[in-house]
């Protein structure tokens, strides 16, 4: 691909609308047109030039500004139809179970909801075909950038003061004039300038005032912190770098922390405060008859234990690191790691008090405690009786097979087979004992009777670590700066130049807010006499300006 | 620079931007969100756990020879069911060089004590009670197993049901 020559001598690369040095145009387009558009200064787009290779042409597609929009326009559109149900994260089934979650959507959202299972929106954020497009759009900034950010900042470097008529001409703000004395007006028109802040170069006859060119870079620092942004995105997939978890711990449990290795934590107390009438009078005593009871605090009382550093995972030989009272809003903090109280669940059955009767009599042998987690075999009472616990069912769904079934390791709702040994019945009498329920396979003269049953509350706790915080932080502040940059800023020029004997040529660019750009040019003008312009696409308002003045 | 030069720079570059840019699409495509993900073909980490019987058991102990794992609950229909198979493929293949390592999640001991005894196991048996080897190996579903060979690696994980026949040629594929 050849270079185009321009009249002044310079070479510009293909694809120029107006010559890098002196303005011309160099397109039939832009010869022909009256406003010459100022978009990127009229340079080449980089990837304009070479078509040929494979790699040239994926580069070319990413490069286009249309692109750009299609997938940013994707992303939204996709996105928005997400948000239509709630994704798989916030289904109450288990999240493993593809055909549990297909029946879910099909239930609540009939045809729509299996196709959107079926398209995959239904986990959509994580599926790879968001992914792709959220990575499109990455590659979409990045290229698009570098192929206008260099051109511009070349051009703007390259610009010469002395522009070429036909450049003027084509400005949106044009004028041409005579002067009483064009020598006077543009030393004037260059000591005003100065004045008002302008950086002012010039050249055989001709002023170029430019002010504030940094506002240019604004969109590429802008995208510059989405890319870093992104990247911190990114950095979540590597291990270590992001945990985002849930566990469930019961009171005096004690178990490893999913997400974080190496650590463990026991669960001393759940505690659940409610405001009391007395202290809330005042605040909120109505809401309290209205609702009953409002909540003070959430809180979970731990200790961290820390891993042995020789020891092996399942070791019991732990270290103890420190106790926290967990609050909503106060994690307990360790190596990066944040625990936040998140959730609870009241009065799960810990254990279970029963005690052995005669039928007959009433007469009591003494009482026994079940741990439901870590129940005993053989329960020793008075006057040498006892009870063998020979089958316990800590979460009891019916019989199957001629055998009682538990569906989980919860005790949600014991069952016990019992063999009581008493000094009368020494080979022991069976009998089966559920919540209120007991089955003997033969009248038994005695009884074991349910007594008292304590419970415990359930912590539901987030664990929770991001090493990308920074980073995405980092890139919001570039972000919102090269905001910043391109909004309150303009970037302004004003060529004024000598035309033919005392004609004046004056012209005058911004990026935005011709308004103001105008304002300047008038201060100008009337300082130093310059001729007339005219703004050539807002007629409207530069003659409201004019009724304004008379 | 030459005509030529620039041109081959330019390839080079942009086919680098493009190169990099696909693979940070792929690696967030294959990335989890799980800490760290166990899968065929990765060093087995090892753990230490207590037996029904006081017995410590280390994974590395069985350093040399192929290991079946074995993560299940009494209360898990399908765990009872294949128990009784992996019982009989115990016997047969404990002379071979294969050894069975059953780790119960966090139940009771006499919970473990009963049902070992109800179905007759001979297999040693250990109980993981702060589910730390459960976060260790990311196990979700019950029953799961995974086949260890005798480097010490992760030859298969299987997350279902196993009949007879299946085990049988599960511990043929990690006799050593």
């Amino acid at each position: 691909m050849s270079k185009i020559k321009c009249q002044c001598g310079h070479d510009n690369p293909f694809g120029t609308v107006l010559c890098e040095k002196c303005g011309r145009p160099m397109t039939e387009e832009a010869k022909k047109s009256e406003v010459v558009d100022m978009r990127y200064e009229g340079s080449a787009r980089r990837s304009q030039t070479y078509k040929r290779s494979i790699i040239d042409k994926i580069w070319n597609f990413f490069s286009s500004v249309k692109v750009g929009v299609g997938i940013i326009i994707a992303v939204l559109a996709t996105s928005a139809i997400g948000t239509l149900f709630p994704q798989k994260l916030y289904v109450p089934v288990n999240q493993d179970s593809p055909a549990e979650l297909l029946a879910y959507y099909e239930r609540l959202y009939g045809i729509i909801g299996t196709l959107y299972y079926k398209l995959g929106f239904y986990d959509m954020y994580n599926s790879w075909w968001f992914k792709i497009l959220i990575g499109m759009l990455g590659t979409s900034i990045i290229i698009a950038s570098v192929d206008r950010v260099i051109p511009l900042y070349k051009s703007l470097k390259k610009q010469r003061t002395k522009r070429h008529a036909s450049f003027m001409k084509r400005q949106r703000i044009y004028g041409a004039g005579l002067s009483g004395d064009a020598g006077s007006s543009l030393a004037k028109a260059e000591e005003k300038l100065k004045n008002m802040k302008y950086n002012v170069k010039t050249e055989d006859g001709a002023i170029l005032a430019e002010k504030n060119r940094f506002s240019r870079w604004g969109p590429y620092v802008n995208h510059t912190g989405l890319i870093i942004f992104l990247f911190g995105v990114l950095l979540r997939g590597i291990p270590g770098f992001y945990v985002d978890q849930t566990m469930w711990i019961r009171e005096g449990e004690l178990r490893s922390i999913p997400g974080a290795p190496d650590y463990y934590l026991e669960n001393k107390d759940f505690i659940l405060e409610t405001y009391s009438k007395e202290e809330a009078d005042e605040v909120f005593g109505e809401a309290i008859d209205r609702v009953g009871t409002i909540v003070k605090s959430y809180q979970t009382d731990v200790s961290l234990y820390k891993k042995k550093e020789d020891s092996l995972p399942g070791s019991t030989d732990l270290e103890h690191v420190k106790d926290y009272p967990i609050v909503v809003n106060k994690p307990l903090k360790f190596d990066g790691y944040n625990i936040f109280q998140m959730d609870y669940r009241l009065a799960e059955l810990k254990s279970m008090t029963m005690q052995l009767i005669e039928k007959k009599t009433g007469k009591s042998f003494g009482q026994f405690t079940i741990d439901l987690d870590d129940p005993e075999g053989v329960y020793e009472l008075n006057d040498g009786a006892r009870v063998d616990l020979i089958g316990y069912y800590a979460d009891y769904d019916g019989v199957e097979n001629g055998e009682p079934v538990s569906k989980s390791p919860i005790p949600n709702n014991p069952a016990f087979i019992f063999d009581m040994i008493t000094p009368e019945k020494p080979n022991g009498e069976k009998s089966f004992v559920a919540i209120r329920q007991t089955l003997e396979t033969e009248e038994n003269a005695y009884q074991v009777k349910f007594v008292s049953a304590e419970t415990r509350d359930i912590s539901g706790l987030t664990i929770r670590k991001d090493k990308t915080l920074y980073i995405l932080l980092l890139g919001g502040l570039i972000f919102m700066i090269g905001v910043i940059q391109g909004s309150y800023w303009n970037h302004r020029r004003i060529w004024i130049q000598k035309g033919e004997g005392e004609e004046l040529l004056i012209a005058a660019h911004t990026n935005k807010n011709w308004f103001s750009l105008k304002k300047d040019l008038n201060a100008v003008k009337e300082f130093a006499d310059l001729p007339k312009y005219e703004d050539r696409l807002d007629n409207e308002s530069s003659s409201e300006e004019e009724e304004g003045e008379k | 620079m030459s005509k030529a030069n620039k041109k081959r720079s330019r390839l080079i570059f942009r086919g680098v931007v493009l190169l990099l840019l696909a693979a940070a699409i792929l690696f967030s495509i294959f990335s989890k969100d799980k800490v760290e993900v166990l899968a065929v073909g990765d060093k087995a980490p090892d753990f230490e756990l207590v037996d029904l019987d006081g017995n410590k058991h280390r994974l590395s102990d069985y350093a040399g020879e192929g290991v079946f794992l074995n993560f299940w609950g009494t209360w898990c229909p399908p765990c009872k069911r294949e128990m009784p198979y992996i019982e009989n493929q115990y016997q047969a293949f404990k002379e071979k060089g294969v050894h069975v390592l059953s780790v119960n999640i966090a139940e009771s001991n006499l919970k473990v004590d009963t049902f070992r005894d109800q179905y007759g196991l001979t297999f040693p048996i250990v109980i993981d009670k702060n589910k730390d080897v459960k976060e260790l190996y990311n196990i979700l579903p019950l029953p799961t197993t995974l086949l260890i060979d005798k480097d010490g690696r992760i030859t298969k994980v299987i997350t279902a049901e196993m009949t007879e026949k299946e085990i049988i040629s599960y511990m043929e594929s990690i006799q050593p």
